[in-house]
């Protein structure tokens, strides 16, 4: 039920030998990829169902060379995709076929550390794991882990607002970036947030966060270090149902508790990486909750006490506190390692990222359970349970083409049934190319053309990351058309042309 | 989302209100309580009163948010949070007893509890989970929702906070809660600018529960809270004189709501905000330093060219905050091409230039 993309298609070779030859003014030999070989390996990100080779792609080293290439896309009129690592799940960095994939990969040095400030000065294509490695001598860590975090950069981060196992606790992306420095399409440079703890006029931090790289494309990143908590400790409840290890995560956050982290996977999801990481999960529980306090040794005792008493009374059977830190170590890497084992049990796995209200867990974990024979695909599902943050990973085979339609149909009931309990069809993996026809179904039309409006202040014409992000009132007009549900347009507000 | 909770009457009323001001291109002063009409530069314009939309709408302890209408008393949704055992992390001031819902998030100003470390801290808008917006065309507009983790769409919601209702009116707001500590001790050390900040430094760079600190006239006062065993560790590790737990609330109440003996003075009150472990200012005039030493207050005996250009020396801005302000604009100005984007965003929410014109900026419409 895909609408064709915006940015697919045949490259033309006219339009591509112009735009090289005026790159190649602004940039050192050897920076500009041109031919079909050399693009291949950047046809899609980690959302492998689409795929495009780029028109070119080039590869800036310092900041004055990537204002370069965008003041030259500009005059030229041709699209500029933004891409970090390619870890993101939603074809955010998807190639337009007549645009230049901007690739920030170069410019990966931290620029500087403060320990007093406790800050860390970033170029764009650091890697998330890379900071915390560099500020672990000065007793500092950047707290937003994702579990891509050896290989995904921190410009896509700010770019897709990440988060991770320790979100719950310490924030996401935006509660941990001070600043950012970046470029328009134009080529205009522009500073957002300040090393202080505000900024006069507009908050503009709060836009270019989590704006998909359609906005400015960032070239250096100030983060917040936290203080690295002496002690961590993991606990891990079993449950013979899943509803009842739903309701111990409402149960503990009502208590008062805000751990560390707080992350559940069901009995498809432990049977599935069980195998490979050797985590020490209960095969027999219908689901199993991990839970981590952290802080100073008697801060940690308590905190695990109280955990405890409160997944006892909410019905847990089996709880054990790793021993070590090699066992809490172990307890987290089946969770870390989730999305690869996927990738071993099946041919090919879809990743879905809704968030709804913690209260509806239950009953959404249900639903999918249902929707597994309905379309006749398995869906194991391992998540961010304290912030409500759903990861089902749909098994299928791309090689079959019956597999995928269902795959995206489920995929697609999934996100639905998110918006109808009250939440939103992307908590952190963004909504790219793949969700963009459910922001049809979560906004309403005066809405979305406020998004598109704050689009248009920044870029005038659409040619930074075009197609992604926000969908177009004639999309949503096209979706709506194709989803008509129950006899009844889901958006009687909505121009239809 | 948002609009089908909202009381119809009375938004359709306010947009009503909106669009004709629109279609004559009359200004509209946006005010609720009035409680913090000093902040920012004059603007003048018939006034919209918001307050009519008012009511708590949704609180759900477990889901740790609440959402509420733009008019709700401040005091009146801290005091349901309270008596769940939660609150609003950023401990915003009121300014007097009428502080609204609405009027804290569009000024965006946030307490003593702001430079905490770990969970309870931050500004408003990393509390600010989703916000329905009256924009300048009279239209309803609904941004984010009612979830810890939502990356659908531009923030609009956290860019509305501390837009100082240049952007629209905010009708209804969600938050995110955070439960209140297990455990709170407020202690006082003698010690001159340089030590104290020194000081601040050292604690915040350690996992330390702190979550306030207060200098002012040779005396550093700093708030521990969290678990039982991690105050208690710091306050044997701090040293210090203890406050009464009574003494605490009042102390950290007279800074948040600016009743404290430092605020009683004539003259003009700056507000500095500063990168964390900056040098001292070294302008003249008393202060009283907030957020480990990130926010300074100070009744500069200096004009507003020597502040402003110590502040932006230290990587930081200064608000005229309160008192005497001449010609001098409220807010450090930016670069051009921020002054640029920003009026195109205006132009975008606000086509006719009605919201509180000047408010922030003079040339903050197109
Ligand atoms: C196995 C696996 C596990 C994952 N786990 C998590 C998780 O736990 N939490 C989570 O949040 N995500 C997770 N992700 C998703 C992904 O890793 C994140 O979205 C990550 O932030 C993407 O970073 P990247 O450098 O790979 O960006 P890319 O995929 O290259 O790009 C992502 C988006 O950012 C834009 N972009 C990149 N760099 C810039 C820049 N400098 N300026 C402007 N725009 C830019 C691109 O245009 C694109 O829209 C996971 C992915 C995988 C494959």
């Amino acid at each position: 039920m895909r609408t064709p993309l915006e940015g697919t298609g045949s490259i033309d070779h006219e339009l591509r030998a112009r735009t090289k030859a005026a790159l190649a003014r602004v940039l050192p030999s050897g920076s500009i990829l041109g031919t079909d070989e050399e693009t291949l390996p950047y046809e899609c990100d980690a959302l492998t169902l689409y795929r495009q080779p780029p028109m070119l792609v080039v590869l800036p080293a310092t900041e004055s060379e990537v204002a370069a290439v965008l003041r030259v896309c500009s005059s030229l009129g041709v699209p500029v995709v933004p891409r970090g690592a390619g870890t993101g799940l939603s074809g955010g960095s998807l190639p337009h076929a007549g645009g230049v994939l901007l690739s920030l990969a170069k410019l990966n040095r931290i620029l500087a550390i403060d320990s007093l400030a406790r800050t860390a000065r970033l170029q764009p294509g650091v890697r998330n794991a890379a900071i915390s490695e560099a500020a672990a001598r000065h007793g500092l860590f950047y707290a937003p882990d994702p579990s891509s975090q050896v290989a995904c950069t921190i410009g896509g981060n700010v770019a897709e607002n990440s988060g991770g196992i320790h979100c719950l606790k310490y924030g996401l992306t935006i509660h941990n970036v001070l600043a950012v420095r970046g470029f328009t399409m134009s080529g205009e440079a522009i500073e957002a947030g300040s090393a202080a703890l505000d900024t006069p006029g507009l908050d503009l931090l709060s836009l270019v966060i989590g704006s998909e790289g359609t906005l400015v494309v960032v070239t250096e990143v100030l983060v917040r270090l936290l203080p690295r908590p002496a002690l961590a400790r993991c606990l891990m409840a079993s449950f013979d149902r899943v509803e009842t290890a739903a309701e111990a995560v409402a149960a503990i956050i009502a208590a008062g508790i805000v751990p560390a982290a707080l992350e559940m996977m069901d009995q498809a999801a432990t049977r599935m990486v069980e195998p490979f990481v050797g985590a020490g999960y209960d095969l027999d529980a219908a689901a199993i909750l991990l839970c981590e306090a952290d802080g100073s040794e008697a801060e940690v005792t308590e905190e695990v006490e109280r955990i405890e008493a409160v997944l006892r009374a909410a019905g847990a059977g089996r709880i054990q506190v790793a021993a070590s830190e090699a066992e809490r170590l172990r307890f987290w890497a089946g969770r870390k390692n989730a999305f690869p084992a996927a990738g071993r049990v099946s041919p090919d796995y879809y990743c879905m990222d809704g968030t709804i209200p913690r209260r509806q867990l239950a009953r959404v974990l249900h639903a999918i359970r249902g929707m597994e024979s309905t379309y006749g695909l398995r869906c194991p599902n391992v998540f961010h349970a304290g912030d409500g943050n759903l990861h089902p990973l749909i098994l299928f085979d791309a090689n079959d083409p019956d597999s995928v339609r269902r795959a995206d149909e489920f995929g697609i009931a999934i996100l639905e049934l998110c918006i109808e309990v009250g939440g939103t069809v992307t908590g952190e993996h963004g909504v790219g190319i793949e969700k963009i026809n459910q922001l049809c179904s979560q906004f309403d039309a005066p809405s979305r053309e406020a998004f598109l409006a704050v689009r248009r202040a920044f870029d005038p014409d659409g040619r930074l990351n075009p197609g992604k992000a926000i969908p177009t009132l004639q999309r949503c007009a096209e979706y709506g058309r194709a989803h008509v549900h129950g006899g009844r347009l889901p958006f009687p507000d909505l121009p239809r042309y | 989302m948002g609009a089908s909770t909202l009381p119809v009457a009375i938004t359709a009323r306010l947009a009503e209100q909106v669009r004709s001001a629109a279609a004559s291109r009359r200004a509209l002063a946006i005010e609720a309580g009035g409680t913090k009409s000093f902040y920012g530069n004059p603007t003048a314009g018939e006034r919209l009163d918001p307050r009519e939309c008012a009511g708590i709408v949704a609180y759900e302890p477990s889901e740790l948010v609440v959402t509420a209408r733009a008019g709700t008393r401040l005091a009146e949704l801290e005091s349901a949070l309270a008596e769940c055992g939660q609150m609003l992390a950023f401990e915003p001031p009121h300014f007097g007893s009428g502080a609204t819902v609405g009027g804290c998030i569009a000024a965006g100003l946030a307490g003593p509890r702001r430079a905490a470390t770990g969970v309870a801290s931050g500004g408003v808008r990393d509390s600010l989970l989703g916000v329905t917006l009256l924009d300048g065309r009279g239209t309803i507009l609904a941004f984010g929702g009612t979830v810890m983790k939502n990356v659908a769409g531009y923030d609009v919601s956290r860019l509305i906070a501390g837009s100082l209702g240049t952007l629209g009116v905010v009708l209804e707001a969600s938050l995110r809660l955070v439960p209140r500590p297990a455990a709170e001790s407020t202690l006082s050390l003698e010690l001159d600018e340089q030590a104290a900040l020194r000081q601040c430094t050292a604690w915040m760079a350690s996992p330390w529960p702190v979550s306030a600190t207060a200098w002012a006239g040779g005396r550093l006062t700093v708030r521990l809270s969290g678990a039982r065993s991690a105050v208690g560790a710091a306050q044997r590790e701090f040293g210090g004189e203890v406050m009464t737990a009574e003494a605490a609330a009042g102390f950290w109440s007279a800074i948040r709501e600016q009743t404290a003996p430092y605020f009683d003075r004539d003259g003009t009150l700056w507000r500095v905000s500063l990168p964390a472990n900056s040098s001292p200012l070294a302008l003249a005039g008393p202060q009283l330093i907030e957020w480990g030493g990130a926010l300074r207050w100070l009744y500069a005996l200096e004009d507003a060219v020597a502040v402003r250009r110590r502040a932006a020396e230290l990587g930081g801005h200064a608000t005229l905050f309160r008192g005497e302000r001449g010609d001098v604009g409220a807010f450090t100005p930016r670069p051009a091409a921020v002054a640029v984007l920003e009026a195109r965003l205006r132009a975008e929410f606000d086509p006719a230039g009605i919201f509180n014109p000047g408010r922030m900026y003079a040339d903050q419409s197109h």
